[in-house]
């Protein structure tokens, strides 16, 4: 009896943050129901959130992995946009897309490998360090555009377009990318060296450093993932749209942020939930399109975002204080 | 006898301050050697030297005759040295068997875990260390366990990764009597096992009972070292101590 009560209670630490966040979606979805159940059975609101969903999940899955480390990140906002802005001169500027989207990736990639030595060598704040950064890489991409847009409307043309973001049977595709990246992160943070590593550092650095655990290159290694699930996020934007704004990401900067703690993953490091980030995802993309699709005007949106995340925080307390 | 690991003057000083001033060490195999000095006779930074978490300044380290280059955790923990840290090096949120694979998991060859392998080891050690609690498997976490407990898991992750030297910092601080013995009984058996034992204390009788050779430290220096056939009993090794760290 006392071994069942202790393999339920070791599954409820391992995954009671992610089941708490299932819980805050499903009861989402039942007020939204009984609130407008026949805008609710309307498959295009759905279909919204669909679209907004798989951009939001390449930006919050990796800030899992870094807020696991112990450190945070607000310049993967700008990354995103910097990310794109690669992509789409290069598309622009007659290069195969396929080589601008492996491009695109690899600046979001060394962005992230910059910001992460910057603040790990230098023993920087992360949160502060990389909010300067936020701003100096969107006020460098507004410098170097002008402030205007590129449109690329020659991607659609080439076979990355269907590939990436067509239409798959009425799906578009890029839901299957951010499944196929949600099933990967999975077992990348819980059954790989790396997530592990990440776990062990962000829950006690001076241990993991003790054990052999290379804890500066785990860090940025981190902020390099952050940097690639960005860009990744950006481009597939700028596909779906055509267009590159230089102004594009920042809508999505506490979204995501967001979407991290909501889904369960506290903000002390050490521990993290890739199911709990994406059910965090569902719920703030269905607030934004929800709030408007049962008939209140936008101006609640920001409220309900708002009182979710205390109420999130709340429940998510329940799983307990930090162990030391 | 073959040399385990062997310091050769080694200085280590942080911004001003000289905590460890030319000391030598070496561990044979098959000794326990007991380390000894005040609080802040540099005992610490000198073990962490040793196993590599902190680097010399000046000095040369030896692995079984040859000269090292580069020294870190993950090397010292390569060449057969393991530590138990005075702070237990664990991580509490994390489970049992991830803090005793910390660093040093059991992997396919793209970096995968070997979870389930990892498990049964885990749960095969904690029935040898001698957990008493039904409550605990392999998969509770860290912060759950008591400090005698904690020390277990320190003290399996050391065992598992068979090494040659394990290294006990301080491990009977806040220890009752009964897991100070499952301690003693512990560097009892790696030593009959042939392999070798460095243990750091300030509680002299401790280290009086376990050791076979006695190493005194005193404000970064190698003052005396003698074997447990010079002295008789734990007082005349503590009264040697005191009176080499006041010629000192």
């Amino acid at each position: 009896m006392s071994n069942n009560n202790s393999y339920l209670s070791n599954y409820f630490h391992r995954n009671g943050r992610a089941l708490g966040s299932i819980g805050y979606f499903v009861l989402l979805m039942i007020i939204f129901f009984i609130g407008a159940p026949e805008a609710w059975i309307r498959p295009n609101l759905h279909q919204s959130v669909f679209v907004m969903m798989p951009t939001l999940i390449f930006l919050t899955i990796p800030l899992v992995f870094l807020v696991a480390s112990g450190e945070i990140d607000l310049s993967f906002a700008s990354t995103y946009a910097v990310a794109a802005y690669v992509f789409a001169l290069l598309v622009k500027n007659g290069v195969d897309p396929a080589i601008c989207f492996v491009l695109g990736v690899f600046t979001g990639a060394a962005i992230g490998a910059l910001v992460g030595t910057l603040i790990v060598v230098f023993r920087l704040s992360s949160l502060v360090a990389s909010l300067g950064v936020l701003f100096l890489l969107r006020g460098v991409i507004l410098l170097l555009t002008n402030s205007r847009s590129i449109t690329i409307m020659e991607v659609e043309n080439h076979w990355i377009y269907p590939l990436l973001v067509g239409n798959f049977y009425g799906f578009p595709m890029q839901i299957f990318w951010a499944a196929i990246f949600v099933i990967f992160c999975y077992y990348f943070f819980n059954k790989h060296v790396f997530g592990i590593h990440i776990q062990h550092v962000g829950d006690n650095s001076v241990s993991a450093e003790q054990m052999g655990i290379n804890v500066n290159a785990v860090k940025i290694k981190a902020f390099m993932f952050v940097g690639i699930g960005s860009a990744i996020g950006g481009i597939f934007t700028t596909m779906i749209t055509y267009t590159f704004f230089p102004t594009q990401g920042f809508g999505y900067l506490l979204l995501a942020l967001a979407a991290v703690f909501v889904g369960g993953t506290p903000y002390w490091g050490g521990l993290g939930t890739i199911i709990g980030a994406v059910f965090g995802v569902g719920i703030i993309a269905y607030m934004e399109i929800g709030i408007i699709a049962i008939g209140w005007s936008g101006e609640w949106r920001q409220f309900f975002n708002g009182l979710i995340i205390l109420l999130a925080l709340l429940g998510h307390r329940l799983h307990g204080e930090r162990v030391r | 006898m073959e040399n385990i690991i062997e310091l050769n003057k080694v200085t280590k000083r942080f911004g001003g301050i000289t905590a460890l001033n030319k000391a030598s060490l070496k561990v044979t195999k098959g000794e326990v050697v007991g380390l000894i000095g005040d609080n802040g006779a540099g005992k610490s930074t000198l073990i962490k030297t040793l196993v590599g978490v902190y680097s010399p300044d000046e000095g040369d380290i030896f692995i079984r005759g040859e000269k090292i280059n580069s020294w870190n955790a993950l090397k010292a923990r390569e060449s057969g040295i393991e530590t138990v840290f005075q702070d237990r090096a664990l991580t509490p949120q994390q489970s049992i068997v991830k803090n005793i694979f910390m660093g040093k998991e059991l992997r396919y060859p793209l970096g995968f875990i070997k979870e389930k392998e990892q498990i049964f080891e885990a749960n095969r050690l904690i029935r040898e260390i001698g957990f008493t609690s039904k409550l605990i498997n392999a998969e509770s976490p860290v912060g759950n366990l008591s400090g005698g407990e904690r020390q277990g898991v320190a003290i399996a992750r050391a065992i598992y990764n068979n090494a040659e030297l394990i290294v006990l910092d301080e491990p009977t601080n806040n220890l009752s009597l009964n897991e100070t013995q499952k301690v003693f009984d512990f560097v009892l058996n790696v030593k009959k096992s042939n392999r070798s034992v460095l243990f750091i204390g300030h509680n002299i009788y401790h280290v009086y009972d376990i050791s076979d050779r006695f190493v005194i430290l005193d404000r970064g220096e190698v003052v005396h070292q003698l074997n447990k056939s010079d002295v008789s009993t734990p007082e005349e090794l503590m009264k040697i101590m005191r009176d080499t760290i006041k010629t000192h």
